[in-house]
Order: structure tokens, then sequence, then C-alpha cells
């Protein structure tokens, strides 16, 4: 597959400009390989998050040609041979150094959701949950998520707005969703979804789902049905009459 | 002049090092116990090794196969580990297990189901029944996101992308607290406690094909022999059977036993399914001699015996390396790993869905259609710090370990599956050992300062020389040493010469140098994991060198047998008064007669004796 040129985003937050690199390309190398050769030879010092190199732990996010990607899991001969590859930080996040981004904001958000509370029932027994395999996909699907952070970099709110205060992202909504239709779980986040969590933030532009390494349908199985869940609660017209009625 | 009040300090009752499923596990049994409980991660939290395990954790639920029983857990494990186990652990982990999973499960764990609704549990290599609880092939991710986004809200301080560096003493042996460095930053921190566990994982890193990841560089080893604790069995270096061959950028990254665990077969470049010929005479009577038995057995008939394709790692992992030596392997120097002829593309999908997504994505190749190419990759350790079983404590007071830096609990090969439920089970032990430790100690001990100055100036002093050692090309040459010289087969003279050129890395290590600032500088933390990489080398391959046998993942060309007279001992390493690395065969204490009876009675004796238990209790 021959040399391959490279533009690598050098510097901080508060500096930084895209450096020139060559690297030897072989048969089935993948971006990070391609990394950590040129970190190997000719830049030491150069910063890149990763641990698994097998698209299942979520470290090694970065943004390939303007594309949000895992660059464990980019192949190089999905580029032209003739083609640069430009590897630059997550934009959403703010740079700690090169191509490494703090993605702090992400862990706070995790500590304001109420966690799994199991339901003390008969279904909840000393040989552990009984739950069937039908009921359970659902949350197992949203468990699949690595967090890789890809679809926080593209939400529109917190991309672009930069609204972090307001909307905890697509990958806390389906973490959200994962235990509001968890078939054992007893509490009620529905409040905190409106309120807290930000649901009506998102306008359903479908990016988080576009980028997701693990195909989780954030935005159809994940962020609509809370929403509805929300819209049910609290703007439902029946309901709303009922409220006016008996000032409830 | 360095000095070190000018250090940031924290203090802690019991202090974590390593955010894997032991460290969070101990952590959180801590914060039961103790009031400040803190947990140091390398990598950024949920994303340590664990997250890479796939098969599932073994434990004796008996959701499958009613008949299963801690015993025969147990009877499992001591065997798969070549009865070099130390027992009580083996014990603990096989009557524990099961209470942790289902523990696992109250904290949000969402397992796959059986028919009636409770935990499903798949077969592995070496379980005598379907045991291992799993979700897909990703229980390894449901299992650390479980206990991450559980323990987060326990009141543990967690810090994130902080590389401990070396541990601290008081006047009196005890320990005292580990200086840290932020990698972010590059700020230098010094964690007083009064206990500290270690759950660093292993260090398959110091070889060249490995199914680890840039964090396995035995930090947890090399910290515990510096601070004057012994490792035990570190000649145990289990090589996963199926690990990836092709394309050479993914050499090594692991394929779940779980392949197999479904049905997948072993083959070799002329078709023969070859793991018929390679049973070890102690698995004759429970393992399938014919194809048509081996099928029955997958269709689910309970009187059928398993496959040979789900023996111990240890076998087939040298069954593969044979039938490649011998000139029948794949083209690119492996075996033939079938899936697609023994389940349907949708069965495959479903149960091996991360396996399907990573061939497809890293090999172009589809598993419900071709066979994969795998051969073994360095995966685990077996030994590792010697504790004592109960409390988990090592042989320096307030030091801790649990999960793979711990020595002893899976002898000379662990069982698939059992990795998982171990990290379970110890982590927890730790927890409580580590806590109560704490509590009876008053004050937390005052650490010797001039240790602490030493070990930031060895630190800074990479990043100061001005020429020296490139870090990563120390760090292949290391690799190659290792892979070639104390590989899966050992001989005398390889590892010798082994031995030579690791001696010879560490002079040059001596002079390893670093570019760039203290910034997040992976040069640096490479330069820094290289101690580490050559204490642990050291260590294997000395005790590689003494232990003249073959047993388990240990394998000498020159030793081809199990020796009886072996196994009364273990090999234990240390750090000798002269400063050299001393290594002591050490003779066992005897077994107790129970276990001892239990781990050697016919699997018919005792499934009968389990069924009679559980009649009478009826």
């Amino acid at each position: 597959m021959g040399n391959r040129k490279f533009k690598i985003y050098r510097g901080d937050n508060t500096k930084g400009e895209l450096v020139d690199y060559n690297c030897d390309v072989t048969e089935g190398m993948v971006v990070l390989d391609a990394m950590h050769r040129i970190q190997a030879d000719d830049a030491n010092d150069m910063a890149c998050r990763w641990n698994c190199k097998a698209g299942k732990c979520g470290s090694c996010s970065v943004e390939i040609n303007g594309r949000p990607k895992l660059a464990c899991m980019t192949r190089m001969n999905e580029y032209s041979p003739d083609e640069t590859i430009m590897i630059t930080p997550l934009k959403a996040f703010p740079i700690i150094k090169d191509t490494v981004t703090d993605v702090s904001w992400n862990y706070k958000q995790n500590l304001k959701i109420k966690p799994f509370s199991p339901a003390q029932n008969k279904n909840n027994t000393e040989k552990g949950l009984v739950m069937q395999q039908v009921d359970v996909e659902r949350t197992q699907h949203f468990r699949k998520c690595i967090e890789c952070y890809l679809c926080q970099n593209v939400c529109h709110v917190i991309r672009d707005q930069d609204a972090k205060e307001k909307f905890v992202g697509p990958r806390f909504m389906i973490r959200l969703a994962s235990l509001e239709m968890h078939p054992m779980d007893d509490a009620d986040r529905i409040p905190a979804i409106k309120e807290d969590h930000g649901s009506g933030m998102c306008n359903i532009t479908r990016c988080c789902t576009e980028v997701c390494p693990e195909d989780i349908q954030i935005t159809d199985d994940g962020i609509i049905p809370l929403k509805e869940r929300v819209v049910d609660r609290y703007f439902d017209p029946v309901t709303m009459l009922y409220r006016k009625l008996f000032k409830k | 002049m360095l000095d070190i009040s000018e250090i940031r300090q924290i203090e802690f009752d019991v202090l974590v090092i390593g955010a894997g499923g032991a460290g969070l596990c101990a952590a959180i049994t801590a914060t039961k116990e103790s009031k400040k409980v803190g947990l140091v991660c390398k990598s950024l939290l949920g994303k340590a090794h664990t997250v890479m395990a796939e098969g599932g954790m073994a434990a004796s639920l008996g959701n499958v196969d009613k008949r299963d029983h801690w015993k025969i857990h147990f009877r499992d494990t001591v065997r798969g580990g070549k009865m070099l186990n130390v027992w009580r652990m083996a014990e603990l982990h096989a009557r524990h297990a099961a209470d942790r999973v289902i523990e696992l499960e109250q904290r949000g764990a969402v397992f796959d189901r059986t028919k009636e609704g409770l935990i499903n549990q798949r077969n592995f290599g070496g379980h005598r029944y379907p045991r291992l609880a799993h979700v897909g092939d990703r229980t390894g991710l449901e299992m650390i996101r479980t206990l991450q986004d559980y323990g987060i809200h326990q009141g543990i301080d967690i810090h994130m992308e902080c590389t401990a560096l070396d541990i601290l003493k008081d006047e009196n042996g005890k320990i005292a607290g580990v200086v840290c460095m932020y990698r972010d930053t590059g700020e230098f921190i010094i964690f007083k406690t009064k206990s500290l566990i270690l759950a660093t994982g292993g260090g398959g890193k110091a070889w060249e094909i490995t199914s680890n990841s840039w964090e396995y560089t035995g930090d947890g080893y090399a910290m515990a022999y510096e601070a004057g604790a012994e490792l035990m069995d570190l000649e145990f270096n289990q090589f996963h059977p199926t690990g990836m061959v092709w394309p050479p950028s993914v050499r090594g990254i692991l394929v779940t036993e779980g392949v197999r665990g479904e049905g997948g077969i072993l083959k070799n470049s002329e078709g023969t399914r070859f793991m018929f010929d390679y049973i070890p005479e102690k698995f004759k009577n429970e393992t399938a001699d014919t194809e048509e038995e081996a099928a029955r057995w997958l269709a689910g008939d309970k009187d059928a015996r398993r496959p040979p394709e789900l023996l111990t790692r240890d076998v087939v992992a040298r069954a593969i390396n044979a039938e490649v030596k011998a000139g029948r392997g794949s083209i690119h120097g492996g075996a033939y790993l079938d899936i697609a002829t023994q389940r349907s593309a949708e069965d495959i999908k479903k149960k091996l869905p991360s396996m399907y997504h990573q061939f497809k994505v890293l090999a172009e190749l589809d598993i419900t259609k071709e066979p994969m190419e795998v051969g073994p990759t360095c995966h685990y350790f077996m030994g590792g710090i010697r504790v004592e079983a109960d409390t988990t404590m090592s042989t320096v007071d307030g030091l801790f370990a649990c999960g793979e830096c711990a020595a002893g609990m899976h002898g000379a090969n662990r069982l698939g599956g059992n990795s998982l439920s171990d990290l379970l089970v110890f982590g927890d032990l730790a927890g409580v050992g580590a806590s109560n430790y704490a509590k009876q100690l008053g004050a937390v001990p005052k650490f010797n300062e001039e240790d602490a100055k030493k070990i930031i100036r060895n630190a800074t002093s990479i990043l100061n020389r001005d020429e020296g050692e490139n870090p990563y090309l120390l760090h292949e040459e290391l690799q190659n040493n290792m892979q070639n010289n104390v590989g899966i087969i050992r001989t005398d003279t390889e590892l010798q010469k082994g031995i030579q050129n690791i001696e010879n890395l560490k002079e040059k290590n001596k002079n390893v140098k670093a570019n760039g600032s203290s910034q997040f500088n992976p040069g640096w933390h490479e330069a820094l994991a290289m101690r580490n990489l050559l204490i642990t080398s050291e260590a294997v391959a000395r005790a590689a060198y003494m232990r003249e046998e073959s047993r388990g993942a240990h394998t000498r060309d020159d030793f081809p047998t199990e020796s009886e007279e072996w196994c009364q001992y273990n090999i234990i390493t240390k750090k000798g008064e002269d400063g050299n690395m001393q290594v002591i065969k050490e003779k066992r204490k005897e077994p107790n007669a129970e276990l001892f009876r239990i781990a050697n009675a016919t699997l018919e004796d005792l499934e009968a004796e389990v069924a009679e238990e559980r009649k009478s209790q009826l």
C-alpha cells in the first residue's frame, strides 16, 4: 500500500497546528496503527488515547478527514491511495493535547442519573431476577454502548450550541432509556428526563445514530420513546384539562 | 531542590490501584466498611481490560444444568490448573461465584436469559456444565459498565488517567502510600493510605503477539516487588489458543472461546478436525472421541461427552502450535476456526455479534460464511503477587492484591470464564480484607520522604537527560525477546538467551530518554512502564528457567511431561538484599484433606455425591 501522507493536529486548547507526517502502510492496517507507527518513529510525545484496538472500549475516538470515527476500526484502505489522512481531536470537547480531549463532562452527566433500582417483588428471587429474554432485549441493545462519545461529539446541542448545561446528550439519553425500559427497574426518571436531562433539547436530526459504531438506534429506539413518555406524562390534553379543572 | 511538601497529598483509609473488574469491586466493597476510599485508574474509567472480556463469568448457578455445584466447579478449576492452584482460593472462588453474579445483576447487569427467565449459562473449555453467565460476547463490557455505573454513586474518590509509580512505606515496613502521576498534566501526587489494594492486571504487553492493551505492563508486580513483596508462579503465562492472525496489524486480538462454546470446530489445512488427536490421558474419559458424539453434545444430548475443542486452553494452544509446526497450518500460519458450518448465520450474529463485527471490519471476512484463521496469543498471567487466600494480603503489611495481578487462584492454567468471577469474588474479599486492616491501624503510617523524592527524581530524569534510548524501540526489542525466547514452547538454551537479553535491556533502560514535556506524553509513559515490564519479564524468564517440567501453560521442550516432584513446589521471586532478583523453589503446604478428596474424585462419584446431598436437603 506504500507510503502515505498524514496531517495530525499537534497542540493544546490554546494553540496548535496540523503537522505533516509520512508512514509506510501495509495490508490490513487501521488508522490507529499508522498513528502508533508515527508516534514510535517520528513523534514520541504525540498524545493519543487507545486501549483495546478492537472497537470494544471506545477510547480512540477522533475525527478522520472531518468524520468522527474510532481510529482502531477505520481501515486505511477506506481511503484512496493518494488521499492525505487528516486526524483531529473531537470538536465538541476541550483539547488536552494533540488528539486527546477532556471528556470529563460526560462522566458528570452519568452522576446525575438515578442508577438501577431493582424492584422488590416476586420476580426478584434468590436465584436472581426473573425476566424473559424478549423483555430485556431493548435494554441490552442500549447496553452495547462503549462510551466512545462520538454521538455526543456530533449532537448539535453539544457541538454547535454548546448547551452542555441543558442536555445530557444522546449517550446518556440511551443510558436513561436502558434503565426506563429495564423490566425490573423501579425508579421513575420521567420528571428528571424532562427537567434535568433536557429531553426537549433534541430535535431528532439523527446525527448521533449515524455515527454510532455499535449501530445502536439511539434516536428511534431511545430518545423518541423517552420524549413520548415525557409528553404522555406532562402534555396529554385530557390530563392537562383535568389538572386545569381541578387545579391539581 | 525537591520539596515534598509542595507535592499535593490526599489521605485514604483504603486506596485501590486499577479500575477493572477487580479494582472496582474492591473499592465498592471497601466503601461499605471504610470512610475514605480512593480509586486510581491509568485510563479513563470504564476502559480497563475487563471491557474486552467476551465469553462470560463462571459460576455454578445451575440455571441450565441443575447438576452443577460448587464442588464440581472447584474440581474443574483445579484439574484445569493442573493441581497447582492454592486450594483455599479455588474453594473460595467456587463457593462464592454464584452469589457474586447474582449481586452483579442486582446492581444492574442484564444477562442473557434462559427460557425460565433466569441468567443463561453457556459452555466453555474445561467446565463440565454450561456455567458461564454471559451477555452475547460482550460480557466484560456489561460487567465493567455495571460496576462503574453503580460504583460512582458509592462515594469513591476516583482519579482517572493517573499512573501509579511506586509504593511508599513507613519505617516499620508498613504500607503508607503511593506516588502517582496524572497523565494529562504530568503533575505528581502522593496518596497516603492505611491499606493499598493492587488490582493492576497482568503483563502481557511484554510479548509481541498479545491480546493485551498498552496498560498491561506488569505495574502491580513491579511495584509490589520493589516494595519487598513476594511474587509466585510467574512462569505460567496463558497463551489463548485463538487470537486473530491476519492481517498483521491485528495479530493477537482475541477471538472468544465462546466461538467454540457455541460449537465452533478447529481444522488444519488438510481439513482434518485435529483436536481429536490431542486429548490428554487425564481428560480421555470426559471428552468425545468421535465427531458423531461431539455433534450429539452440541445438539444438547446430556449423555454425550464434550468436543475436544473445549479442552483447556493450554492443550488447545499447544495443539494449534504443533499443527502449524508440522506444516499443516492455515495460509497465514494458524488454524481454521469454523462456526459457519456449525450454526446458522442468524444464530452466529445473535450469539457472537462482536466477533462477527470484528472480523467483518478488521479482516474483511464474514464468519457466517467462512472459517476464521486463529493462533495462540499471550493472554493472561496465572502467577502474580503472592497473597493470603481469605484476606488477599501480600507478604507486605497493608499491601493487598486481587484479580489477575494476584497469584494462586488459577494454578498452572486458568479456565475460560474463571477470570471474571475471580474479579468479583476476590475483589470483594480484598475490599473486606483491606478495610479490616485499615480499621485496626490508628493513623495513616508516615511515609519515608526520601523514598518519595527518589521516585519522583527517577521519573523526571527520563525527561531531563539530553539523549538516550527510544522507549518504543526498547519495548519492541523486549517484545521480540519474550516472543522468541520465553514463548509458548520453552527450552533451556532459549530461556538463558532470553534472560541475558533482559539483562542487556535493563542496562539500556537506565539511559531511556523521552522527548517533549510532561504533559500527556506517551513516550514518557512508555519509558516509565519499561521498568515494570523488565522486572516482570525477568521474573517470568527466571521462574520458567527453574521449573524443569511441563505443566499447564508452562511448556518446556526439554522437559516435556508433568513431574510429580515439581507439583510439590511453587517458584517465588523477590528482591534480594543485594538488589538482585532471588528465585526460590518453595515447598507447598499440604492440601486440605476434604478438598484433596473432591479434586481427585471421579466425576461420576462426585456427581452422585452432590445429587445425594441435594436429596437429603429437600
